[in-house]
């Protein structure tokens, strides 16, 4: 199917859902709104045309300055009908959170879970959302574009200031 | 004893034998060094690209064995440990803990940009180098360092290791 006709078919389904509608080199990329995600993830995931049996990935992105600021980009693909749509889910910057899509495919346990560390974006009713890349006690969230590329300037991260504390005592027992 | 007549003969500095007396005199300081730097036994411990260049080193072409550096993995077992690429902060507790774990004396080689300085990752996630938790001896530059540069290292650490003083005392 092409891409255009399932967005006719989420159009008939979910109009009120669907914000904005954008085409580039074939793809097509469709944005609605976060609060029934998880009732489009799980249409486009059960129609047996559409059948998008496949979450290629999952990922935050930040727009500063917009009216939402952050977005979840849902990269789909059907392995049986061979075709593929991109759903973005808008999120504001005063309360980022979306529904979890863990329950429809279970690979984008890890995925939200590198959103939720990089951007802050929590996911209701994931299993398990913990941090992924960065240690569990950091602070801050580096992919926001306000996140300094060097961190905060003021505070070290408080795992390595501890690290610090102990070289400093490194050379007192070697006596030369 | 030495029997009256016969001379010592020094064939290396301080380090004299008993002609046809089949013995070595020197002191402990040059016996327990030449040993120690005969077989620094390294950490098995790589953490980025650098480590595939250490592996290099390890294996027969370039052939670290012939300097009685063979890797261990256990870090009761080494004496030196080769950061070998870039260190994360969240990596850095781990390697301090192995570090702590090795036997003294132990030492620790910065291998690569990334060890020594950080490198080009000047982020918030990357140690800039790692003398910052850990007491470095020997900084091997390069990225990655050439098989042979991490055998100057080794060399240099060998000579740090044949200048140190008293260090198999406990009193020391």
């Amino acid at each position: 199917m092409e891409p255009l006709e399932i967005v006719n078919r989420l159009k008939n389904k979910y109009l009120n859902e669907i914000a904005d509608i954008s085409e580039f080199r074939d793809q097509v990329f469709v944005s609605v709104n976060r609060d029934r995600i998880r009732d489009i993830c799980r249409y486009l995931h059960n129609d047996p045309d559409i059948y998008m049996d496949y979450l290629v990935d999952l990922c935050g992105v930040d727009y500063p300055g917009r009216q939402y600021r952050y977005e979840v980009v849902y990269n789909l693909y059907s392995v049986k009908h061979n075709h593929r749509l991109m759903l973005k889910a808008l999120i504001p910057a005063d309360n980022p959170s979306v529904d979890s899509v863990v329950p429809i495919w279970a690979g984008a346990n890890w995925h939200e879970r590198e959103a939720c560390d990089m951007y802050g974006i929590v996911f209701n009713g994931h299993p398990d959302l913990r941090r992924i890349l960065m240690p569990e006690d950091w602070e801050g969230y580096p992919l926001r574009k306000d996140y300094p590329l060097k961190g905060p300037e003021d505070t070290e991260y408080k795992g390595f200031e501890e690290l610090k504390d102990l070289h400093s005592h490194d050379s007192e027992w070697n006596i030369r | 004893m030495i029997l009256p007549g016969t001379e010592l003969v020094e064939v290396a500095e301080g380090t004299k034998i008993v002609p046809g007396g089949n013995t070595i005199i020197t002191t402990v300081d040059k016996l327990v060094n030449w040993s120690r730097k005969s077989s620094i036994w390294p950490m098995t411990f790589g953490l980025a690209c650098c480590a595939i260049e250490m592996m290099a080193c390890g294996s027969s072409h370039y052939d670290f064995d012939r300097f009685g550096v063979v890797f261990r993995a256990s870090p009761r077992q080494a004496d030196v440990i080769i950061l070998a690429g870039t260190i994360t902060k969240k990596m850095a507790p781990v390697i301090r803990r192995v570090y702590d774990q090795m036997p003294e004396p132990r030492y620790v080689i910065a291998m690569g940009s990334c060890a020594c300085s950080g490198g080009i990752f000047n982020t918030y996630a990357v140690v800039q180098g790692g003398d910052t938790f850990l007491p470095v001896d020997v900084y091997v530059p390069g990225c990655p360092p050439r098989p042979e540069a991490l055998f100057q290292g080794i060399m240099k650490l060998q000579e740090k290791i044949e200048k140190e003083y008293f260090r198999w005392s406990p009193w020391r």
